[in-house]
């Protein structure tokens, strides 16, 4: 049975497509059989993202309303053979997910892959609450900026009452994602430093990835972080959250875009 | 923190700070989500059985801080009002009840 894995964040533009893209790609890059879900009904970016966009025929609702079967609106990625994108629809109709229906999905998924990642859309309406619903394990995705930090609070506050293990009386296992970090700044006392966030969400750090126009970049041209320059700073960030995701110990570091005289006499490319 | 402190010390410390404060309040509000305007309600409800009021003349202020909260509530009554009927002569000019004079943070909404 796979892991259900959700990436969420209750604010908007703090990076949970792209960790979620960059996340999965970094599991199946390892050889595990990935599946990644867009639950943005109506506003789907993760086939963007992952650079998928012109192949998507069927979509999550249409699995849910029965017109098509899973096997047929999952999308294997072309670089990767065990990484797969189920996309969400683009019509505006959200009650279109139901309950039952993604119940469902998620439980097939998680017989056939080792990881279900659902890529939560921002906000605490349907979608997110139905993202985060049968996680096994939440990544919350935060900015070290205080309307994001306080956002992850409320998913917290979510995660612990509304998901379907905490009904169960049981705990979704929580973990921080820090996107978008400055090192000088936060050096500066210009930015809240990792400690502090942590210390005041009181959950554990999967991961620090650092500002960088690499992320831009490779969402540009429809590749994951981790597959368009697996050099770059935020990739072998990703690495590490993804290493640590499958119980590796990885000790925590933020890592700088200076690269080895090598890599940078012989280009920019790895991947 | 004054200015001179955030120049010198940048501006996280402060960030850490106001976050800490709202989530100590936040946080408990979660069981009982809105204490504010049941406590609102019902404060206006007991005044209102005894003297009449403009409900536009309503102040209420709740301030938060790290170890206490204040809530202060100023209500302007009308002096030909009916608190004539209730109070003493020698209060008739005006009648303000401030539950808490001691509301001076920066922190502060009026609802």
């Amino acid at each position: 049975m796979g892991k259900v894995l959700v990436v969420t964040s209750g604010k908007g533009g703090v990076g949970k497509t792209t960790s979620t893209a960059a996340l999965g790609a970094a599991l199946a890059h390892d050889g595990q059989k990935v599946v990644v879900i867009d639950f943005d009904i109506g506003l789907r970016n993760l086939d963007l993202v992952m650079g998928a966009e012109r192949r998507v025929v069927f979509d999550l609702i249409n699995v849910i309303n029965g017109v098509a079967k899973l096997s047929q609106a999952l999308l294997r990625d072309i670089r990767l053979e065990t990484l797969y994108l189920l996309p969400a629809s683009q019509t505006r109709d959200k009650d279109a997910l139901t309950e039952e229906g993604v119940a469902n999905v998620i439980e097939e998924l998680r017989t056939k892959f080792d990881w279900v990642i659902c890529d939560s859309p921002a906000g605490i309406e349907r979608g997110a609450t139905l993202a985060m619903r049968h996680a096994d394990l939440a990544i919350i995705v935060t900015n070290p900026e205080v309307s994001s930090v306080r956002d992850s609070d409320r998913i917290i506050g979510l995660l612990d009452s509304k998901t379907a293990k905490a009904e169960r009386g049981e705990c979704v296992e929580k973990q921080l994602l820090i996107t978008r970090y400055h090192l000088s700044r936060a050096g500066r006392g210009e930015m809240l430093p990792i400690d502090d966030v942590l210390e005041i969400l009181s959950c554990p750090l999967l991961g620090i990835i650092p500002e960088s126009q690499e992320v831009m970049r490779a969402s540009n041209v429809g590749s994951p972080v981790t597959l368009n320059d697996a050099l770059s700073a935020p990739a072998r960030a990703y690495f590490d959250a993804a290493r640590r995701l499958n119980g590796e110990y990885i000790p925590m570091r933020v890592h700088s875009e200076s690269r080895g005289f090598l890599n940078t006499l012989f280009g920019r490319k790895a991947a | 923190m004054n200015l001179f402190h955030c120049l010198r010390r940048g501006s996280a410390p402060i960030a850490r700070e106001r976050l800490q404060i709202l989530f100590a309040h936040e946080r408990s509000a979660r069981s009982q989500p809105d204490l504010l305007a049941v406590l609102r309600e019902e404060i206006l409800a007991v005044i209102g059985r005894h003297v009449s009021f403009e409900p536009d003349k309503v102040q209420i202020k709740v301030s938060r801080d790290k170890s206490i909260s204040t809530l202060a509530v100023d209500i302007e009554i009308p002096n030909g009002g009916r608190a004539l009927d209730v109070l003493s002569p020698q209060s008739r000019p005006r009648f303000s009840p401030r539950l808490d004079y001691n509301v001076s943070r920066t922190d502060q909404w009026v609802i």
